[in-house]
């Protein structure tokens, strides 16, 4: 249990997937210009993390790792696919993507109105794919994975929304010309990924 | 009859200069610069600044990302009037998948060290912005030969703000390029130390701020006005 708690307040703070790892950031940098919308694409994105790391989980480890086809066959315990995660990674994110929608679109259309065009994006948004590979790289179990996606997903809504309050307020300063909008925003970005910098004394 | 001419040696020439005509050169030096992808167009920032720190995973990645790019323009052209419109995400991201693969068993082929390096990032090629933004932005409406080209300009464009962060970096944050120290040992005894804020990632944001700061100042048309 305390491993969980440890694994999830990591990957929501410590290790944050926008400002640690600086991953899922041209979405990052493009939806930020408001708060609203910014809490409609940290829910999706959260929704989607939660559920794809852990059926990716599923799928690396009953078919693709070396011995995984063991249970069809035994001359097939020696076939490693892992070279094939890539694909069938984004494979099962993009079919996720659409079944989500379609889910959310049929049983609350409330919701589906406010993720609206956010849903599709997040196939391309590149933290979806980083959670299942970071996944894969630091060998979770099952429960670890599915608490992995959560907390990354909480850890990158946190970020967009704090970033979009921050950008929000910005409308008031003087900047110069040049700078405005996106140059300021990087600048911003740079200075949060230091603050979040001292998280990583703490040892869990 | 002039007309039937005139026409023919009009599709004559258009085919004589086709290859690199001004028109597919403009297609290769506008990305480098006014329609940049990371400063101007906000696309495949994620790996940008990852891979950064050292100048050599950073040339590797922006070789990366420009074959990809470019075949994966050139595929999707070559199959653009035969995909469904409503899949056609799904046959994207399959065909850049299949090519990250390839790019990726090759470098672990030929360069394990910086494979390892660049571990997560080159499977984030697939979901890097540029690629599937110029598929959906280029190819889905221009031939192949044009695409393929635009594949490489976004690929180039890319690539040298990688090289410019890359070497800002690994200078002034290791005192190297390339692996090779670039400080005189003499410069160290003298006191100077390595900058130990250009090692951290928050460092290539600042460095592309200044980078977007620079161009947008020579060029005002540029300007975010919101």
């Amino acid at each position: 249990m305390q491993d969980l708690l440890n694994i999830f307040i990591k990957s929501a703070f410590l290790e944050n997937m926008v400002l640690a790892y600086f991953i899922g950031m041209c979405s990052f940098m493009a939806v930020s210009k408001s708060v609203k919308t910014a809490v409609g694409l940290g829910a999706a994105v959260v929704f989607v993390l939660g559920i794809t790391v852990p059926i990716n989980w599923l799928f690396q480890n009953l078919l693709l790792v070396e011995g995984a086809l063991g249970w069809i066959h035994p001359s097939l315990a020696t076939v490693d696919l892992t070279f094939l995660s890539f694909i069938v990674f984004i494979a099962v994110i993009a079919a996720l993507v659409q079944l989500v929608e379609m889910v959310v679109e049929k049983t609350s259309p409330t919701l589906y109105n406010a993720l609206g065009i956010f849903l599709p994006l997040i196939t391309v948004n590149c933290a979806i794919l980083a959670g299942a590979l970071f996944m894969v790289q630091r060998e979770y179990n099952f429960p670890e994975s599915v608490v992995y996606g959560l907390g990354a997903g909480i850890g990158w809504a946190i970020a967009i929304i704090a970033m979009a309050a921050i950008r929000e307020k910005l409308r008031y300063s003087n900047i110069p010309p040049a700078l405005r909008g996106l140059g300021i925003a990087f600048i911003l970005t740079g200075l949060m990924g230091i603050a979040f910098m001292s998280l990583m004394g703490i040892k869990l | 009859m002039s007309q039937a001419t005139e026409t023919t040696t009009a599709v004559q020439e258009q085919k004589k200069d086709a290859w690199f005509s001004p028109k597919n050169r403009k297609l290769i030096t506008d990305p480098i610069g006014d329609n940049n992808p990371i400063t101007i167009q906000i696309l495949g920032l994620c790996s940008a600044l990852a891979v950064t720190t050292q100048l050599k995973p950073a040339i590797i990645m922006a070789i990366g990302v420009t074959i990809v790019t470019a075949f994966a323009n050139l595929i999707i052209s070559a199959m653009r009037n035969t995909i469904p419109n409503r899949i056609r995400m799904i046959v994207q991201l399959v065909v850049i998948a299949a090519l990250v693969v390839i790019v990726d068993q090759l470098l672990r082929a030929f360069v394990y060290d910086v494979s390892k390096k660049l571990s997560v990032f080159i499977g984030l090629i697939i979901t890097n912005c540029i690629v599937m933004g110029r598929l959906e932005a280029f190819a889905m409406a221009n031939k192949p030969w044009p695409s393929f080209l635009d594949g490489i300009g976004n690929g180039l464009g890319y690539g040298a703000i990688l090289v410019i962060i890359a070497l800002l970096r690994e200078s002034l944050g290791s005192g190297t390029i390339l692996g090779y120290q670039i400080i005189p040992q003499a410069f160290y005894t003298a006191g100077y130390v390595n900058n130990g804020l250009m090692v951290t990632p928050a460092a290539s944001m600042f460095i592309i701020a200044i980078i977007i700061w620079i161009q947008r100042s020579r060029n005002p048309k540029l300007v975010d006005i919101s």
